[in-house]
C-alpha cells in the first residue's frame, strides 16, 4: 500500500515536471532552428537580389515550389511510420499522362481530372497493399519497383511525346490568382496543410500513426489496425501525388512521361529537413511546413541570381545530410 | 535431433538451390524463345555484345550486393560513376600521353573517396543509407556539373589508348568481360573465404549479435561502402572509355538497374543473404532482357515497364520462397 502510493506520487511528479515549462527545452526544438534558417535565407536572398523582398515576388515565388509540397504533407505520415515512398515522382507522371491522353481522346476535363486523382489513389493503394502483405520487404524496395513500373506504364502510353492543349480554365490551377495577388496554389496548399495538421495532431488517426512509428508490434497488440492505417496512408500519398500532378501539369501546360523525375528526392528532403526522423515515430507538421518554405525560397532566391540548378542540388543534398546529422544528436528533443 | 536438423538443413539449402535453378531455367527458356523469334540471338558476336554490355552492370552489382547484405542501399553510384568518369576523361584530354592504367587508378581513387564519405556518414553518423546516398547523389552530380562546366568530353578529346581500355581485347575476349571476370573471382574469394568477407554476412544477419561477437560493425559498414565506391569509380572509367563520351548526366538512374539485378539475383533487401553465384544469374537475366527485347521488336518504350514488372515479381517470389524457408526454420527450432 505504502509503496503503491509512493509510486503514485513519483509518477505524478514526473508528469508534472514534464508539463512544467522549461525554457531550455522550449528553445532547443528543431522548429526554432528551422525558423532561424528561414529568416537567414530571406536575409541572404534580399542581400543577393534587390528584387527579392517585396510582397509580389514572395507570393509569386510560392508558385514555383508548392506543387511538390502537397506530397510532403502526406509523405510526413509515411516517414513517421519509418517507411519511405520513392514512387511519388512516377505516380505524378502516370496520373498526369493518363489525364492528358484521356482528355485528348475526348473525355471532358473534369472527368479527366477525376481519373487523374483515381490513378493516384490506385497507385498508392497498390504500394500500400504490397507493403502490408509482404512485411519482409521494405517499403524502399516495393516503391522502388513500382517507381520503375509506373513510369514505365507512362512511357508505354505516351512514348516519347508530349500531350497538352488543356482548356483555359485548367491553367488557373497553376497560374491563377485570388484577389489578383494571392496565387491560387498557395490558398489550396494552406487548406491542405491545415487538414493534414489536424489529421496528424488532433485526431486519433494521427496518434495511431505515431504509435505505429514508435512500435508497430506494440500498437498491433493494443488494438491498432496497423495494416489498415498503413494502406490508408500510402493511398493518401498516392492521392496527394495526383493532386501535385494536377498543379504541375497545369503549370507546365503539357505533360511528358519524364515529368517530375527526381521529385521523390525533393519531397523526402523537405520532410526530413523538417525534423521527421527516418527511423520513425518523430516529427511535427510545423517543422515540415517550415522546411517546405525554406527549400522553396532557397531555390527561388539562388535561381534569381542565376545559380545553376546543379549547385542548388549540392546545397540541398548537404542540407539534407546535415539536418539528419543534427537531428541524430540528442540535443534536440523532437517529440510530438 | 541432430539428424533431424541436418535433414532440415538440406531441405533449406535445397529451397535456395531451387530458386537458383529456376532462375537459370528461366534464362534458358527465355533464350530459346528469343532464338526462335530472332536467329541472330545466340550467335557468338551477339553473345559477345551481350556480355560486354552487361560487364559494367555486373561489376557494380558485386559492390551493391555487399552493401545490401549489410542491410544498406546505395543510390549514389550513378553519380559516383559520372564523377569519376568525368574527372578521368578530363585528365586524359589534358594529358593525352597518360597511361591507361593510371587513368583507371585515378577513377578508382575518386570512387573510393566518394564511397568512404558515404560509409562515414552511414557508419559513424548513423544516417540511414537511403538518405545519406540520396543526399550525396545530389552532391556528386552537382560537383560533376561544376568541374565540367556543363560541357561534354567527347571522343576526339580522348586518347586512343584510353578508349582501348574498353574496346580492346585480349585473346579475342573483350577487356570489359575480362575485367568483370577478374572482379568476380577476386570477390568470390573475398566474400566466401576471408574473415572480413564472412563478417559482412554476420553484420547483415544481425548487427547486434555481430557487435557482441566482437565484430567492428562500423568498420565493416564503412568498408562495404568504400568498396562500392571504388567499383563505381572503376566503372566510371570503363563507361566513359566504352561510350567515348563523358557528360554530367552519365548513368543517371543506373543505380536502379544495379539494385534490380541484385534483387533478381536473390540478394535479400532485409540483409544477410546473397551469393555471388546467384548474382551472376541475376545479372545475366537482366543483360539478356536488355539485349533481347529490342531484338524481338519490343518497343523501347515497353522496356521500362517490363523491367519494373520483372523486378516486382522477382522480389515477391523470393519473399514467398523465404517464407517457406522461414517456416521450415521454425520447425527446426521447435525440435
Amino acid at each position: 500500500m505504502v509503496n503503491n502510493s509512493n509510486n503514485g506520487i513519483t509518477l505524478n511528479r514526473e508528469i508534472k515536471s514534464e508539463k512544467e515549462f522549461s525554457l531550455k527545452k522550449f528553445f532547443f526544438q528543431w522548429e526554432w532552428l528551422l525558423f532561424l534558417i528561414f529568416i537567414a535565407i530571406h536575409i541572404i536572398n534580399s542581400q543577393l537580389s534587390p528584387y527579392y523582398l517585396n510582397t509580389y515576388t514572395l507570393l509569386d515565388a510560392t508558385m514555383t515550389f508548392l506543387d511538390k509540397a502537397f506530397i510532403a504533407l502526406s509523405m510526413t505520415f509515411v516517414i513517421i511510420f519509418g517507411d519511405i515512398d520513392i514512387s511519388v515522382g512516377s505516380t505524378i507522371a502516370l496520373a498526369s499522362v493518363i489525364m492528358a491522353v484521356l482528355y485528348n481522346a475526348g473525355l471532358p476535363m473534369p472527368l479527366a481530372i477525376l481519373v487523374c486523382l483515381l490513378v493516384g489513389v490506385i497507385a498508392g493503394f497498390i504500394n500500400g497493399i504490397l507493403i502490408v502483405k509482404f512485411k519482409e520487404l521494405s517499403a524502399v524496395i516495393v516503391t522502388l519497383s513500382t517507381m520503375i513500373l509506373y513510369r514505365g506504364i507512362a512511357y508505354i502510353i505516351l512514348e516519347n511525346q508530349a500531350s497538352g492543349g488543356f482548356p483555359m480554365w485548367f491553367n488557373f490551377l497553376g497560374w491563377g490568382y485570388i484577389k489578383t495577388i494571392i496565387p491560387f496554389i498557395l490558398v489550396a496548399f494552406i487548406i491542405a496543410a491545415v487538414i493534414f495538421y489536424v489529421l496528424l495532431h488532433k485526431t486519433t488517426f494521427g496518434r495511431k500513426v505515431y504509435a505505429i512509428g514508435n512500435n508497430d508490434v506494440a500498437s498491433l497488440f493494443s488494438g491498432v489496425k496497423v495494416d489498415k492505417i498503413k494502406i490508408i496512408v500510402f493511398t493518401l500519398n498516392g492521392l496527394m501525388a495526383a493532386i501535385a500532378a494536377l498543379f504541375l501539369t497545369s503549370k507546365m501546360g503539357s505533360t511528358r512521361p519524364n515529368i517530375a523525375s527526381g521529385y521523390e528526392l525533393d519531397v523526402i528532403a523537405m520532410v526530413v529537413l523538417g525534423g521527421v526522423s527516418t527511423s520513425g515515430g518523430k516529427g511535427r507538421m510545423i517543422g515540415v511546413l517550415l522546411s517546405i518554405f525554406i527549400i522553396g525560397f532557397l531555390r527561388y532566391g539562388l535561381g534569381l541570381v542565376n545559380v545553376p540548378d546543379q549547385v542548388i542540388l549540392i546545397v540541398i543534398g548537404i542540407l539534407l545530410i546535415f539536418s539528419v546529422m543534427l537531428s541524430n544528436l540528442k540535443l534536440f528533443s523532437n517529440k510530438s | 535431433m541432430s539428424e533431424k536438423s541436418s535433414k532440415n538443413k538440406i531441405s533449406l539449402e535445397r529451397i535456395q538451390q531451387i530458386r537458383e535453378f529456376s532462375l537459370i531455367g528461366f534464362i534458358i527458356v527465355l533464350s530459346i524463345f528469343v532464338q526462335f523469334r530472332n536467329s541472330n540471338f545466340l550467335t557468338m558476336s551477339n553473345i559477345d555484345d551481350l556480355l560486354t554490355n552487361t560487364a559494367i552492370l555486373s561489376i557494380l552489382a558485386v559492390g551493391m550486393m555487399m552493401v545490401i547484405i549489410t542491410r544498406g542501399i546505395d543510390l549514389s553510384i550513378g553519380a559516383t560513376l559520372a564523377l569519376s568518369g568525368m574527372v578521368t576523361s578530363m585528365t586524359v584530354s589534358n594529358y593525352p600521353s597518360l597511361h591507361p592504367l593510371v587513368a583507371l587508378l585515378i577513377g578508382i581513387f575518386i570512387g573510393l573517396i566518394s564511397g568512404a564519405i558515404i560509409g562515414l556518414l552511414v557508419a559513424k553518423f548513423n544516417i540511414l543509407p537511403i538518405i545519406a546516398t540520396l543526399g550525396m547523389m545530389n552532391v556528386f552530380r552537382g560537383i560533376t556539373f561544376l568541374i565540367s562546366g556543363g560541357k561534354w568530353v567527347s571522343a576526339y578529346q580522348m586518347s586512343d589508348s584510353f578508349k582501348a581500355i574498353s574496346t580492346g581485347s585480349i585473346l579475342g575476349i573483350n577487356n570489359l568481360i575480362l575485367i568483370a571476370i577478374i572482379i568476380y573471382l577476386v570477390f568470390y574469394y573475398f566474400i566466401n573465404y576471408t574473415r572480413t568477407g564472412r563478417k559482412i554476412y554476420a553484420v547483415g544477419s544481425s548487427p547486434e549479435s555481430a557487435k557482441i561477437s566482437g565484430i567492428n560493425v562500423d568498420r565493416i559498414t564503412w568498408l562495404v561502402y568504400s568498396i562500392m565506391g571504388g567499383l563505381a569509380g572503376l566503372s566510371g572509367v570503363l563507361w566513359v572509355s566504352k561510350f567515348a563520351s563523358a557528360q554530367s548526366n552519365t548513368a543517371s538512374g543506373y543505380e536502379m538497374n544495379v539494385i534490380a539485378a541484385c534483387v533478381i539475383g536473390g540478394v535479400s533487401i532485409a540483409g544477410g543473404e546473397g551469393k555471388v553465384t546467384g548474382l551472376i544469374s541475376g545479372v545475366l537475366l537482366y543483360g539478356i532482357l536488355e539485349n533481347a527485347l529490342p531484338m524481338i521488336n519490343v518497343s523501347p518504350f515497353w522496356q521500362n515497364a517490363i523491367q519494373g514488372a520483372v523486378i516486382l515479381i522477382a522480389v515477391l517470389v523470393s519473399a514467398l520462397i523465404k517464407r517457406r524457408i522461414g517456416s521450415s526454420n521454425k520447425i527446426r527450432r521447435e525440435d
